[in-house]
């Protein structure tokens, strides 16, 4: 038994060692079942057992050294990564970076800044301390439904008092990473203002100006019905320019419900669906 | 203790009359165990929740409808998929539309997605356990049961397990799927596809029988101690070699290395250096871009990645070689996705300085390397055999060796009690895979497996590819499956044929499903042209989309060369779908026209995206129009108007549903635009 409690604090196996412990016990608690004090024992015995791996458990996987701030701000800021669109669950392409300043704006060094969010969002690190240009940046994955997500870092002024910084991004799922990759392919060569040199926009070229897909002031006023319309059967379905071509004939019923759903949720200010609101307790 | 426990006894069992009622008392309680036990159970808790939940909704009326429908235990049974799912006795809401907005689980509706939970149950998507009905056991691993819920970030892994074919929903999935042939996992790992079929490297990892001609042995020996110090880009991974086992295999690497007949030619050294710019602009004009990165200043890298990054090229190739690579780069290489441009001497000499010029002398400021000993050479060709470099490299006088890695057919399932987990970790192959791509020496230093440089999406994305690697995946009835399509191995005959391969076509364009993506599928290419415009287009490739930055390069082609191309191209590749010259190219009557002109400009608004008129009109997103009479046959156009899907599957232009008439009448005012008139009074 010494051998097996030895073993197991030494196993990296933790769940498997103390599983083999209990089918011994029971084995034993079967021979002699009507021998209440050895029972006793023996329960006691595993008892004990069970406690040494508990806290052999314990005491080999520390949490991580708690970081000691050599530094403090009194603001924080956004470096890059914010507004970012993925996948849910998975890792935003950009790392999320924030910078701690002082009361006069220069960077902070050894600031700790500690990351949280919504359930599901895992950061990678969760906090740490700014390195010399005043910045940590961390890897972000967003949870497992679509939707906003608003994630806060968190840092400490020298008062202990705490700042706080929001940042917001989205999470895709299957339907709206449907609907941003129909996007991208078919849409956002005009409706999309900003140029990369992979593909120029076609927006400033256009008579009538598309409205681009963030637009929530005038999209968010259009239904779906209207929306759907307008995709399958173009501009003039609505009263509006030419310019804008029907994909009727070319998109699926499912591929244009994925769409609608990309744009309501990428949608600023955010789309609220009409008769969801009473839903909102 | 003893007497206390023999006085228990008594008041219990001590007279018949209280030991009957002892006895009867606790055979009540253990009657009473088993519906208690129902009735405290965790899925009646959550099902009353659920009912809080709805009662105070607008619509909840309706969802108590639904939900009383089936109350109880619920269970989705699908004996051909071998699925008994009762996650839905707790996940009440899944099908409800109308909870889209409720956040907390296991209340929430699911997201919308192409199939439905009848069809396939929870299990098939999200692993975990079907059948309990408590959380604990159906969503982690337990003693009995090793299969614990999966990770979302995997989640398109499942779709995976029956879609063979990249599918559009599925990005992170398919990119998987491209890094695992890209980035060599399969040449030492086998993976066989359900098929039989095994997946094929797409990397092409060069030849190293005569590397000597290239490069230097100190190139060589900083090469192997840190590909990304050289390009950032690099899919070479590190081997984390030790200073003595990087010489030794440097050292038997040149030593190993034969001379290729005519793969060097001769510098001259001018009196005056070649112009950078020019050799810059010539670069520009060859499109080397399009497949070669460069990183810049900023440290992004900018250009393609069908071919090496070029930052520091100039430090690792001889220019003797270089030149001779330019001048045709089959000499050195037969199979390479590089194309032989037809450069004259002067190009050469200009491309040969321009690219010599990117060096960078830090990488091989502290190679020292003495000449190699026979003992060196001897143990670098033991080194190479060890870690398997010619799984991946062709290097003379060593084999390939046969499936030198674990085969990862079934990754996807392998039981748990096989992995040996690192202190610390979850006990889920989601993150045992994650791990060993990440790090794979920190499984233990003495392992083979070298040490990638992958992006965090990158990892999740090969993650992902493996998890999708499960029994089912392998057992499942061919009937269940959507097949991948079976890769095309079509090859162009005779001497069109060979020049075809010798400008590597292949590279960027698709010809009847083999071949790049990069540019236009030139399966019925036959069709669409116009034979004049197409030779003359071989020769000196005009700008049809000003807006692209990846361009067809001038190859420099002899007439005799473009001609024997054009012919092919025009007698092969035509569409059975109609004949080629079934409308006139010329002849239309004014008023046909007109009325083109007014459908192009008002009805169907094809300015958004084409230029007819320089002056007036500005889409980019299409070709430009404006030499289109030239340049495509009115019977491709008019088909094209009809439905542009069937002659290009996947193209942008949408399909308007156009009438015949409407469809002639384009066609007409399109075939009248024939080029600007003052290139028509050039001629």
């Amino acid at each position: 038994m010494l051998h097996l409690i030895l073993g197991g604090a030494a196993s990296p196996n933790l769940q498997q060692e103390s599983a083999s412990l209990w089918v011994l016990g029971g084995a034993a608690l079967q021979r002699c079942g009507n021998c209440f004090f050895l029972n006793a024992a023996l329960a006691a015995e595993v008892a004990a057992v069970a406690l040494i791996l508990v806290t052999a458990a314990c005491t080999r996987n520390p949490g991580p050294p708690a970081l000691k701030p050599t530094g403090s701000g009194a603001a924080l800021v956004e470096s890059s990564g914010g507004k970012q669109i993925g996948p849910t669950g998975m890792v935003l392409a950009q790392p999320l970076a924030v910078q701690v300043n002082d009361e006069q704006g220069t960077a902070v060094t050894g600031a700790l800044v500690e990351f949280s969010g919504p359930a599901g969002v895992t950061f990678d690190p969760s906090s740490g301390l700014t390195d010399s240009s005043g910045q940590l940046s961390t890897n972000v994955a967003l949870g497992g439904m679509a939707g906003r997500y608003q994630l806060i870092a968190r840092t400490l002024t020298k008062a202990q008092k705490p700042v706080e910084l929001k940042i917001d991004e989205i999470a895709l799922g299957y339907q709206q990473q449907l609907g941003y990759q129909l996007d991208n392919k078919y849409c956002a060569r005009c409706h999309n203002p900003e140029s990369s040199a992979e593909r120029v926009s076609n927006y400033d070229n256009l008579e009538v100006k598309p409205h681009p897909f963030t637009e929530g002031d005038t999209l968010n006023k259009m239904s779906d019905a209207d929306l759907i319309a307008i995709i399958s059967h173009g501009g003039p379905a609505l009263n509006k320019s030419a310019l804008m071509p029907p994909y009727g004939y070319t998109l699926s019923k499912t591929e244009i419900e994925a769409l609608i759903a990309y744009i309501r949720l990428i949608s600023d200010p955010p789309y609220h669906a009409a008769g969801m609101v009473y839903a909102q307790k | 203790m003893k007497n206390t426990l023999a006085s228990l006894w008594q008041t219990l069992f001590g007279h018949p009359v209280r030991a009957f009622g002892t006895v009867s008392l606790l055979l009540l309680i253990s009657m009473a165990i088993a519906p208690a036990k129902n009735h405290f159970s965790e899925w009646r808790h959550y099902q009353k929740q659920y009912l809080k939940l709805i009662a105070s909704r607008g619509e909840a009326v309706t969802l108590q409808r639904h939900f009383h429908e089936h109350d109880g235990i619920q269970q989705i049974w699908l004996p051909q998929l071998a699925v008994v799912d009762r996650c839905t006795t707790c996940h009440v809401g899944l099908k409800e539309a109308s909870l889209e907005d409720v956040g907390t689980q296991p209340f929430r509706r699911h997201p919308v997605i192409p199939h439905t939970l009848d069809q396939y149950g929870c299990v098939m998507c999200h692993r975990g356990q079907g059948p309990a009905t408590t959380v604990e056991e159906a969503h982690s691993s337990t003693l009995a049961w090793e299969q614990p819920i999966l990770p979302a970030r995997y989640v398109q892994s499942s779709c995976g397990q029956c879609h063979r074919a990249p599918l559009p929903g599925t990005p992170q999935l398919n990119l998987g799927r491209n890094l695992l042939a890209r980035y060599g996992c399969v040449h030492c790992h086998t993976i066989k596809l359900p098929d039989g079929a095994a997946i094929k490297p797409t990397d092409d990892p060069p030849s190293l029988s005569h590397i000597a001609d290239k490069t230097t042995r100190e190139w060589v020996y900083a090469w192997l101690k840190d590909p990304q110090a050289y390009a950032v880009t690099a899919t070479m991974p590190n081997f984390k070699l030790s200073d003595p086992d990087a010489r030794d295999i440097s050292a038997f690497l040149i030593a190993n290395s034969a001379p290729v007949a005519g793969d060097t030619a001769p510098v001259t050294k001018d009196a005056k250096a070649p112009d950078p710019a020019a050799g810059a602009s010539l670069y520009g004009e060859s499109f080397c871009a399009s497949c070669h990165a460069v990183q810049n200043a900023a440290g992004n890298v900018v250009g393609g990645d069908v071919g090496p990054e070029l930052t520091r090229v100039g430090t690792k190739v001889k220019p003797e070689w270089l030149r001779a690579w330019l001048r045709n780069p089959r000499v050195y290489d037969p199979g390479t996705a590089m194309p032989h441009y037809r450069f004259n001497d002067p190009q050469l000499s200009l491309l040969t300085a321009f690219l010599g010029n990117k060096t960078d002398s830090d990488l091989l400021a502290n190679v020292h390397l003495d000449p190699a000993t026979p003992e060196q050479i001897a143990h670098g060709k033991l080194l190479v055999t060890e870690y398997g470099c010619a799984s991946c490299h062709q290097i003379s006088g060593i084999k390939k060796p046969d499936n030198f890695a674990p085969e990862l057919t079934r990754i996807g399932s392998k039981p748990l009690t096989q992995i040996i987990f690192l202190p610390g970790m979850t006990h889920a192959i989601s993150d045992y895979i994650a791990a060993k791509i990440r790090q794979p020496r920190s499984f233990g230093a003495a392992l083979k497996m070298p040490q990638f440089t992958l992006a965090p999406a990158q990892i999740d994305a090969l993650t992902t590819a493996l998890l999708a690697l499960t029994d089912r995946a392998n057992d499942l009835p061919m009937a269940l499956t959507v097949p991948a399509k079976p890769p095309s191995n079509y090859q162009p005959a005779g001497k069109a044929g060979q020049l075809m391969a010798d400008l590597a076509c292949f590279s960027c364009h698709t010809i009847n499903g083999r071949g790049g993506d990069m540019a236009p599928d030139l399966t019925w290419e036959g069709s669409s042209v116009q034979r004049p415009w197409l030779q003359a287009f071989l020769k000196n490739p005009g700008t049809l989309r000003p807006a692209l930055i990846r361009r067809m390069p001038k190859f420099n082609l002899s007439d005799d060369d473009a001609k024997e191309l054009t012919d092919y191209i025009m007698t092969v590749y035509q569409t059975p779908a109609f004949d080629r010259d079934a409308m006139p190219a010329s002849g239309y009557q004014s008023a046909e026209v007109e009325q083109g002109r007014q459908l192009f400009y008002s009805k169907y608004a094809c300015q958004s995206c084409h230029i007819v008129d320089t002056k007036a009109d500005k889409g980019y997103v299409g070709p430009t129009l404006t030499q289109v009479g030239s340049r495509l046959n009115a019977a491709w156009i008019y088909h094209w108007l009809k439905d542009p899907q069937t002659l290009r599957p996947g193209t942008i232009e949408p399909n308007r549903n156009m009438t015949d008439e409407d469809a002639r009448a384009l066609t007409a005012f399109l075939m009248t635009q024939k080029g600007s008139s003052k290139q028509e009074a050039k001629k």
